[in-house]
């Protein structure tokens, strides 16, 4: 292979989320010298952002101090928010958990948040790259991070080039920031190789799946909030929904479920859809029509799970850290603050060494410290998870002790060993009709003749141990419907793999039971083109 | 010899289009825009023609307000030389636009002007043909290979009953169709080399166009959405459901 073209940057960052962001942005604050850079797999900035977002906005007050004379689309202040129990058909309002107390926050389109700050950030002299995937991590002769691989353009699914083929090349830097996000697919192999998780607990995640709607004049009551556990999710299933509503008659839902769960037949695209569903929710959307809708993974687990964020070369900030605050379901002012930090402790320490403590002794570490044990508090189910809460939170997290974490896939009982609960769920009637309807608002797109970058590293346990053991969970967590088994002549079975309609949410990746699938970044600009999520 | 190549900013082809719930146009906020895939292949072509030694110098120009400066920045990423933003708030009509390609046509020269055979936003196919029109020069539309001798063009264009390959002489006006090439992705540097290529940017009022829209639009409307099919269960069934309709 040829070399490849080299370019040269004191910082890049991979990933343009609230954390890459407002890192960059404070790095050109504290020093215009110093050249900084962000490659972005979407096509557009935000385009593959999906969040909720009612968001704290004490970091946006640092960073961008005039922000709120000059506030991106889609931001308006929380006017009042509810917390309530569901039953089947019924609801109970409980008292908000002071966690989800959403005064003085604002309800905003992250993506739209995200293309918001883009040009900022550019007006302060970073190059933001849109549409190229950083596929690998370039190593110096020392073994440290020494920047990113942006991949190959062009070449077709059995691995030749194309005619449009076009080699990629590498960013070199001193230092190479990782903010990609939740499960972040180079912040994986960085973990692993640096062995950053030694000495804390597995990392565990949530799948959020969202649409946002066009509901019928009057139904939208703009800065309301309104977030629900229980139904349709059994007790043994963490999770819940929200509902924000935004200008112009427009409202965002979704709906989290824990990917602790232990069902195998459990689908969190399913519960979402009967969430909507509910008799006390569907007349919220009755009539209006989708706009967008997509998933994304969560990282849950917090204080006891965050891994060392510093290696030789590199840092890992945001959720590709796993800063996010899960009993707020915050994680964007957390992000940002930590990107920030990292942005404000290189000015001192080039080579980055010492922002693990440094990130370790802030505010950041501090707040989840305080909520370290209320989500694992949920693994005895519902009821011992609430009173476990109302503890934490009397107690601000004075708690002598630290429940501990599991790793997702391990929570995942076989079919033989676990009695799915009766669901009685419901005929449904608001759209999507399916997994794939859902899908067509993802406007995801991916040139087919490209490698399939969903890598099953061992194909045969798939139609052997895994249709037996837990018949195929991936067919059913999979908000894309991906995953297809497909019976052929002969009574073989094989599995199929739609990869063209992923939506990058990297569920697979974390909660296939066997740790065989291996999330990989496809073409640059792949993916879903979310319009405001 | 020079290219003009016209490049618009229009909706991404995979996005979803909606119309405004006020009817008033379709709705682009947060709407992923691209330039209009069959421009792409305008200026691959031109750029084509340029490696190969047949023109000196590209051009690529688009008429809209500052965000299509996007798409420019894109199209001297993939390595046109320079780029000309007419700069206007309006939405122009092929017409007007023909007479904005004309008034660049005049300051600049070219040999040859490539557009796309038409934008998929309003699918209007007219600006080329107008263009050569005004200009009183040949047209070669729907092209799928371009060769270039000396003053002559030889052009394969798509037609409906096949192929036909047909010679004008330049300058001259051609529109792409879909096959004619495969546009190049752009190369990470390239984007950064963009940066410093130049970008003029002349106010419409500034070319004395003429821009009497010859078209009103009454408002924007969805297609209807279709109806729930029937089943029938035998031949004789759909022939009696056919008759019920009026449609036998
Ligand atoms: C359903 C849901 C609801 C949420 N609700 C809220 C809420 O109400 N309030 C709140 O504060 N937080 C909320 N969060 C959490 C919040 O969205 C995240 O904490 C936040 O987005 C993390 O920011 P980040 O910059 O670390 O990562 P992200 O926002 O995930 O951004 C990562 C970026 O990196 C890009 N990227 C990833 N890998 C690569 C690569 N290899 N090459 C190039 N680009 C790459 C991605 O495309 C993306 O643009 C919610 C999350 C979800 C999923
Ligand atoms: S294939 Fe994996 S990453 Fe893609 S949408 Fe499905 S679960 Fe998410």
């Amino acid at each position: 292979m040829s070399e490849r073209e080299v370019m040269e940057y004191d910082v890049v960052i991979v990933g343009a989320g609230p954390a890459g962001l407002a890192c960059a942005i404070r790095l050109k604050q504290l020093n215009a010298d110093r050249s900084v850079c962000i490659i972005e797999k979407a096509a557009e900035i935000g385009a593959q952002i999906l969040s909720g977002a009612v968001i704290e906005p004490q970091p946006l007050d640092e960073l961008l101090p005039g922000w709120r004379d000059n506030k991106p689309p889609h931001c308006i202040p929380v006017s009042n928010d509810s917390f309530s129990l569901l039953s089947k058909s019924g609801a109970k309002k409980l008292p908000t958990p002071p966690q989800t107390n959403n005064h003085g926050n604002f309800i905003v389109s992250l993506g739209a948040l995200c293309a918001w700050l883009a040009p900022q950030a550019e007006a302060l002299g970073v190059d933001i790259f849109p549409g190229y995937a950083a596929s690998g991590i370039h190593y110096t002769q020392d073994g440290s991070v020494g920047g990113a691989i942006i991949g190959d353009m062009g070449i077709a699914m059995d691995g030749s080039q194309k005619a449009s083929y076009m080699e990629g090349i590498e960013i070199h830097a001193p230092l190479t920031i990782l903010s990609e996000g939740c499960r972040g697919h180079l912040s994986k192999q960085l973990i692993k190789k640096f062995n950053l998780d030694a000495d804390c607990d597995p990392q565990t995640y949530g799948i959020g799946i969202k649409e946002l709607w066009q509901v019928k004049p009057g139904k939208s009551q703009p800065g309301t909030v309104a977030h629900s556990i229980g139904w349709p999710l059994d007790k043994n299933t963490y999770g819940g929904s929200f509902i924000y509503h935004l200008e112009n008659d427009r409202i965002a839902v979704g709906f989290v479920s824990g990917l602790d769960y232990p069902d195998p037949n459990f689908q969190p695209w399913e519960a979402f859809q009967q969430f909507k569903n509910h008799p006390k929710i569907k007349p919220l959307f009755e009539g209006g029509e989708i706009l967008s809708s997509g998933a994304r993974a969560i990282v849950e687990g917090g204080y006891q799970s965050l891994p060392r964020t510093e290696m030789s070369g590199a840092l890992l900030i945001g959720d590709a850290a796993g800063t996010l605050n899960v009993p707020k379901i915050k994680g964007v002012h957390q992000a940002m603050r930590g990107g920030m930090l990292a942005a404000e402790h290189l000015s001192e320490h080039a080579d980055g060494k010492g922002y693990d403590q440094a990130l370790r002794a802030s505010p950041v570490m501090a707040e989840l410290k305080k909520v370290r044990n209320i989500r694992p508090g949920f693994h005895r189910g519902l009821w011992l998870g609430l009173m476990n809460a109302a503890w934490e939170t009397i107690t601000a997290g004075y708690s002598p002790w630290t429940l501990k974490n599991h790793a997702d896939h391990s929570a995942m009982q076989k079919l033989e060993d676990y009695q799915s609960p009766e669901r009685n769920w419901t005929q449904r009637e608001l759209a999507p009709r399916d997994r794939l309807a859902a899908v067509y608002f993802a406007t995801t797109a991916h040139d087919e003749d490209q490698p399939i970058h969903l890598q099953i590293t061992e194909p045969d346990i798939c139609i052997s141990r895994c249709t037996q053991e837990y018949g195929n969970p991936c067919t059913r967590f999979c908000p894309a419907n991906v995953y297809e088994i497909i019976s052929e002549e002969g009574n073989t079975k094989r599995l199929q793999i739609n990869a063209a309609n992923c939506v990058h949410c990297k569920t697979c990746d974390i909660k296939d039971p066997y740790q065989i699938i291996n999330w990989v970044t496809p073409e640059g600009g792949s993916g879903p083109n979310y319009q405001n999520l | 010899m020079k290219i003009l190549v016209g490049i618009k900013r229009v909706i991404d082809f995979n996005v979803r289009v909606r119309v405004k719930p006020d009817g008033s146009g379709v709705d682009l906020d947060g709407a992923k825009m691209s330039i209009n895939p069959f421009d792409e292949i305008a200026l691959e072509e031109a750029l084509r023609l340029r490696e190969a030694g047949k023109a000196s110098e590209v051009i690529v120009i688009s008429i809209g307000p500052n965000a299509c400066q996007q798409q420019l920045r894109t199209g001297l990423a993939m390595g046109a030389d320079r780029a000309i933003q007419v700069d206007t708030e309006e939405k122009l009509q092929p017409l007007a636009a023909a007479r904005v390609f004309l008034a660049l046509v005049e300051k600049e020269q070219p040999g040859l002007v490539i557009v796309g055979k038409q934008a998929i936003d309003d699918d209007n196919s007219q600006t080329g043909q107008m263009l050569a029109a005004l200009w009183n020069r040949p047209q070669a539309t729907f092209a799928s290979e371009v060769v270039l001798e000396d003053q002559v063009a030889r052009v394969t264009r798509e037609v409906d009953a096949g192929l036909e390959t047909i010679e004008i002489d330049l300058p001259a006006v051609i529109t792409t169709d879909l096959r004619l090439n495969e546009p190049r992705f752009v190369k990470l540097p390239d984007i950064m080399k963009a940066k410093r290529k130049p970008l003029e940017v002349i106010p419409l009022a500034d070319l004395a166009i003429t821009n009497d829209n010859k078209l009103t639009i009454d408002h924007y409307a969805p297609p209807a959405s279709r109806e729930k099919g029937i089943m029938v269960d035998s031949a004789e069934a759909l022939v009696a459901e056919l008759k019920n309709r009026g449609l036998l």
